[in-house]
């Protein structure tokens, strides 16, 4: 107890630091991979994406990135044996944030696929094992995560492949394709405007004094995709038709009419990545600072301060103005091959899927579920050609990273605690 | 941090589809020079002949050299829709085209012939023919990025299959005009030189073997459609 009066305010700035450092992170490196399926497929420029990006992922962080964070600030330990001992998570909490932003420090120097998420959980679980004990680790809780991260790569993909077929019948495969399109592309975009709202307003949001009942919601979302489909609409009716690119490829016209659409796929892209990824650097912030506020109370029922989601999606967008754009770039050059139909069901298969799990508080990779989404437009064959040894890659990083992660915060931990105590 | 390369960017492939429309493009090329070739020894202009004769090795230069880069490129961890042993084989099949083009200007130059008379009109009747099969194999292939979008199947695979249904006919066409032309052959080699005899039988032969080799790459190219 006394540790936490002593050096509370040194805790508190440390943590803060710590946040902001690993938002900025996640805002350099993850954001890009995130927008990399709308940038690549042309539909929108780097700049626009930048802008989308600062604009959505700060909402979705502040609007719906409170789950996530409850879990990686409460759902993975049990604090009950160290009551005693607050400042034992304190530390912890410092070391995990320390160790999962080093780790992606590395990792990204190295060219290595290294998911945030991953980095973050495997630092607490490891923490959680060195500093309090195997059983302080909510051993349920972290196999419902680990279950999530191969389940929403899978559901993501298959979205992307259902979407996909779906364009196919309703827009490709018929008479007049451009017709269909014209149609039919109000109807998708209010499909992203719905699904997007829906899983976000489900129930209502609490942190903001949002009340919704399920029916309610249901009407919101409607509301929402009906206004974003009217837009679409517009948009749309003013693709014109292009007869001389029509002879060389006859489905241009088509694509272009799905242009404007991803404009909507990379916002609510945006917004899932917020939502889920702003946790990872805030959550254990979130734990630092309830733990030094209410002078040493390990008993974590408070609510999560609002000025905290703020910080998280400001660091985020630090993070994407100092050096996101330049991934961003390159990620523009790498991927020539994606159309905007293609560009549309991965991106809107990735975004579902990663709100969903917001809502559901499970902290997923969004670079994971966004490639398990292009994977299933592969499937649908609509790629020409995917590498699959990055899909390797992934896998063999995702095992590695949660036992790294895990002894680098062990290890900063009893630092800490050497230093502090 | 710096900035790492994307995982998203690196998962993306090089299609393989433009490069192999490319390599088709300069195959074709290779395939129009060949009736100017039979044009300018008929007027017996030996030095149009050579000239030509270039300007085909050139071309299938520049096509193996896109052949290669694009097996270069096609590593096996590759995941694409259609079976990378498919797409090696209609690559094989276009690059004969190219290589019968340059087996036949070759022969050309290092003996010099003299078209007999007889022969002059259904050998470039036989040449253009052979050229018009090979443009439809090219037709064909430029709709693979058409076959993709559709992820091969639906209407634009029905139309790519009634196109080498086409193709066959053509090409049985091509069959047809390369027997007759040997019996005309047969019929005056008493007027030829035994040898001279012998080689424009091999050249006939080669002319439809452009026929040949386009058909197979319509026929490769629906197998990889029916995957």
């Amino acid at each position: 107890m006394e540790i936490i009066s002593e050096f509370g305010s040194v805790f508190l700035v440390l943590a803060i630091i710590f946040g902001l450092y690993m938002t900025w992170g996640i805002g350099a490196n993850d954001v890009a991979n995130a927008m990399g399926t709308s940038v690549g497929s042309g539909a929108i420029t780097v700049m626009q994406a930048i802008v989308i990006a600062a604009i959505f992922e700060f909402c979705g962080a502040f609007i719906a990135g409170g789950h996530v964070t409850a879990t990686i600030r409460k759902g993975i330990i049990d604090p009950g044996p160290i009551a005693e001992h607050p400042e034992t998570l304190v530390f912890g909490m410092l070391a995990s944030l320390l160790a999962a932003a080093v780790w992606l420090m590395v990792a990204s120097r190295k060219g290595w696929p290294v998911s945030t998420t991953h980095s973050i959980v495997g630092a607490i679980v490891g923490f959680g094992i060195a500093g309090i004990g195997i059983d302080a680790v909510n051993w349920g809780k972290i196999g419902q995560i680990a279950a999530s991260w191969v389940v929403s790569p899978v559901l993501g993909g298959l979205i992307a492949f259902l979407l996909m077929l779906s364009i196919r019948r309703l827009v490709l495969n018929t008479p007049n394709p451009i017709q269909s399109a014209r149609r039919w592309g109000p109807a998708y975009v209010f499909l992203v405007g719905f699904i997007i709202s829906l899983v976000t307003l489900f129930k209502g949001l609490k942190h903001l004094n949002i009340e919704l009942s399920t029916a309610m919601s249901f009407l919101a979302a409607t509301s929402i995709g009906v206004v974003l489909a009217m837009v679409g609409w517009v948009l749309i009716l003013r693709v014109k038709e292009d007869v001389a690119t029509d002879e060389g490829y006859h489905y241009a016209t088509v694509e272009r009419v799905f242009t404007p659409m991803m404009i909507f796929t990379a916002c609510a892209m945006a917004f899932a990545h917020g939502s889920n990824d702003v946790a990872n650097g805030i959550g254990p912030l979130a734990a630092v600072v309830s733990i030094v506020q209410s002078g040493g109370e390990v008993v974590q029922s408070s609510a999560l301060p609002l000025w905290i989601l703020v910080l998280g999606g400001t660091g985020i967008v630090v993070g994407l103005a100092t050096m996101g754009y330049r991934v961003m770039r390159t990620i523009g050059t790498e991927i020539t091959t994606l159309t905007p139909t293609r560009g549309y069901c991965a991106t809107l298969a990735a975004a579902s899927t990663v709100v969903l799990a917001s809502r559901t508080g499970l902290p997923v990779s969004t670079t994971h579920i966004a490639v398990g989404a292009v994977i299933g437009v592969g499937l649908a064959r609509g790629i020409g050609a995917i590498d699959l040894r990055v899909v390797g890659g992934i896998f063999v990083s995702w095992l590695v990273t949660l036992p790294v992660g895990g002894v680098l915060a062990a290890l900063f931990y009893f630092m800490l605690k050497g230093i502090f105590a | 941090m710096s900035p790492r390369k994307s995982v998203i960017g690196n998962m993306f492939g090089r299609s393989p589809v433009k490069p192999l429309q490319e390599h088709m493009g300069v195959v074709l090329e290779c395939a129009r020079l060949i009736p100017g070739l039979f044009e300018a020894l008929a007027e017996g202009d030996q030095e149009q002949v050579v000239e030509i004769k270039e300007l085909i090795f050139e071309r299938e230069n520049a096509a193996d050299q896109l052949k290669n880069e694009l097996r270069n490129h096609l590593p096996k961890s590759l995941f694409m829709p259609i079976d990378r042993r498919d797409l090696l084989e209609v690559l094989q099949m276009q690059d004969s085209i190219a290589d019968t083009a340059q087996d036949i200007a070759g022969l050309l130059e290092e003996r010099p012939m003299e078209l007999p008379e007889p022969l002059r009109e259904p050998l470039l009747a036989l040449a253009n023919r052979c050229v018009d099969t090979c443009e439809l194999a090219g037709r064909i292939i430029r709709e693979l990025d058409e076959l993709l979008e559709m992820g091969f199947a639906g209407r634009e695979a029905d139309k790519v299959e009634s196109m080498v249904g086409e193709l066959n006919i053509l090409e049985d066409e091509t069959d047809i005009l390369g027997l007759e032309l040997s019996r005309t052959l047969f019929r005056h080699e008493d007027e030829i030189k035994p040898v001279s005899v012998m080689m424009w039988y091999r050249l006939i032969e080669w002319v439809g073997d452009l026929a040949d080799y386009a058909e197979k790459v319509g026929d490769r190219l629906r197998l990889l459609i029916a995957r």
